[in-house]
């Protein structure tokens, strides 16, 4: 391949993936909001519960 | 009071059911084929540029509205754009967004049911020991509903009341447990599959099974950065179209999807992340894989040939021919996944296209979800009945133009003004921020407000009034011919009609007018369905006056 193809390629995958595993990677890794929230799972996890006023 | 009561599963099925729906066919045919097209490697520049000023923020737009919307119960766009904006025609405006989806699932389950079919036939070994014409003569004779390999009478109906049947069932189970559960198979499939092919593509060596070049040579013709072209009008405005297509902005089926997500709830992560998602399938793996693979076969010049036609002509007549070079097993293995991975991209894209619809019914008419999935199925047979049996005279094509291209503009350049201008930058804004789980940069609010609605707005007047072979130096310079692909020329169908002028053997005359016959009953047939929908609307909106909701 000639340099100026490298390097365009290399730059845009290297861009695009390493920003989309970031972003999930900050999904997986923010901690839920307290219940009710917008996702049926983990409904009834006793620490995920709003605390009582 | 609405019947639907719905909800997502998990965060992680919401952000994968959202890339799903962005992820289409258009990832791995279209993408490679626009950057070929314009200006190889330096496509990606103004691609990028359009995906960080136009792309991301109609993302964050587009959940936004529908988070908001959802606040009031409303999960489709008709009422969600009438909460945000006080003219009670914006609700009409709001029809867009599910006469886009029911139009464009109407031609797009067709195409779906091909990639069905192709993987049977590949796993079947129906293209072993065909040549590349062979492949291509079985892809004309299946949408010319010719005889089946297979001995299924009708073969194309057949896939295609599968693939209808499939989608609606699915549909019909829910958010969670039907459309969040097929993409939280569909979407890791689907990259798994495409790092297979990928890895493929770029080790293609010339000398071996039949390669005439290395893989190299394929990505070079893709990755080479033409810099003249960067001065290019067309150039950006194709990029601009890409951008806007491979999101599946200017649907509603974004806002359908979040209108279930709670105003205290993250959206904006989500959407970086759904949107960040579809790139890396577009950019990584849907450029690793068509062009490289088919000039390392045929070469730059066939390819660019081949190009022309679009990269549904490549991935349906081509690159099953292509991997049979690679042995009858692995052939076989190959055929299946690119055809499962497109059928993978296909699918999850056409369940969003039903959620509005049902969303609406549920919603205004207090339907059910199951009898709303089977009404959505009923309409899209009926309407897709059309594009399967008059495929060869332009109701396919017809269909995607009007609902899978102007309409997708229109709406979002609409969309762009009420969000902005309208409902208010300000309190705009606030709906993107609240409760997100990442800093979005202060000068977003800038881009949403000016840059975004004027990119788009140039590219509606761009398609409206594109120059012939797309010169704008010389339209500037006062020679402003219109190209046939204007949507004012294709609206007189400019184009059919010198065809028409052109022919002289009777037989083609004959075709081309019963062609011209069928594209002005589809639009006609497409008119009709969008004032039906716009009369629901208004029945609903009635209804609610009546019931003291408004």
């Amino acid at each position: 391949m000639n340099t100026s193809a490298i390097i365009v390629m290399l730059l845009t995958l290297g861009t695009v993936t390493a920003l989309m595993l970031y972003f999930f990677w900050r999904v997986m890794n923010t901690p839920p909001k307290p219940e009710p929230d917008s996702y049926l799972d983990n409904d009834d996890e006793p620490g995920r519960q709003e605390p009582l006023p | 009071m609405s019947a639907n009561k719905e909800s997502w599963g998990s965060r992680v099925g919401l952000i994968l059911a959202m890339a799903g729906n962005a992820v289409g066919l258009g990832n791995f045919l279209r993408f490679p084929v626009q950057a070929v097209q314009n200006g190889g490697g330096a496509f990606i520049i103004p691609y990028l540029v359009c995906f960080l000023v136009m792309g991301i923020p109609l993302l964050w737009i587009e959940w936004s509205m529908g988070r908001f919307g959802g606040k009031f119960g409303h999960h489709s766009t008709p009422f969600i754009v009438d909460t945000m904006g006080r003219n009670r025609l914006w609700k009409y405006i709001g029809v867009f967004g599910i006469w886009t989806n029911i139009a464009v699932a109407a031609y797009y389950c067709y195409l779906e049911s091909w990639t069905l079919s192709y993987v049977f036939h590949s796993l079947a070994g129906t293209f072993s020991g065909m040549d590349q014409d062979g492949v291509a003569a079985f892809f004309i004779e299946y949408v010319s509903l010719g005889e089946s390999t297979f001995g299924i009478p009708y073969e194309p109906i057949v896939f295609f009341l599968i693939c209808l049947l499939l989608n609606t069932w699915i549909l019909s189970q829910g958010l969670a447990k039907g459309i969040e559960r097929v993409a939280k198979i569909g979407m890791p499939m689907l990259i798994l599959f495409g790092i297979f092919l990928a890895y493929k593509g770029f080790t293609i060596t010339a000398g071996e099974n039949g390669a005439i070049n290395d893989s190299t040579v394929g990505l070079n013709f893709l990755w080479t950065p033409q810099y003249d072209k960067l001065w290019s009008p067309s150039v950006w405005l194709a990029a601009a179209g890409q951008i806007f297509f491979t999101l599946s902005v200017g649907m509603g089926t974004v806002h359908c999807y979040a209108s279930y997500v709670r105003s205290k709830d993250d959206i904006a992560l989500n959407a970086m992340s759904a949107g960040w998602m579809n790139e890396f399938v577009e950019v990584v793996l849907g450029g690793a894989i068509l062009i490289p693979i088919s000039i390392g076969y045929l070469g730059i010049d066939r390819v660019t040939e081949l190009v022309q036609s679009g990269g549904l002509g490549l991935g349906f007549r081509t690159l099953p021919y292509l991997f049979y070079q690679w042995g009858d097993v692995l052939g076989a293995i190959s055929g299946m996944m690119w055809f499962g991975l497109l059928f993978f991209a296909g699918i999850t894209s056409s369940l969003a296209m039903g959620t509005p619809w049902i969303g609406f019914l549920q919603d205004e008419f207090n339907w059910k979800r199951k009898p709303a999935a089977w009404s959505f199925g009923l309409i899209v047979l009926i309407l897709g009945m059309p594009t399967v049996l008059f495929f060869n005279y332009g109701v396919f094509d017809e269909y995607d133009y009007w609902a899978g291209t102007v309409s997708l503009v229109v709406f979002a350049l609409l969309e762009s003004i009420l969000f902005a201008w309208v409902f208010g930058i300000n309190k705009g804004w606030r709906e993107i921020i609240s409760g997100s789980d990442i800093k979005v940069p202060g000068i977003y609010k800038f881009i949403i407000k000016f840059i975004t609605p004027l990119l788009l707005l140039w590219v509606f007047l761009g398609s409206l009034f594109t120059p012939k072979g797309g010169d704008w130096g010389k339209a500037i310079a006062g020679d402003w011919v219109l190209d046939d692909s204007s949507i004012i020329k294709k609206i007189a169908n400019s184009d059919l009609k010198a065809k028409i002028a052109a022919a002289t053997d009777p037989a083609t005359v004959n075709q081309l007018q019963d062609t011209l016959m069928f594209v002005n009953g589809s639009r006609i047939l497409l008119v009709v369905v969008w004032l039906s929908i716009a009369l629901l609307v208004y029945i609903a909106y009635k209804k609610r006056v009546r019931e003291g909701r408004i």
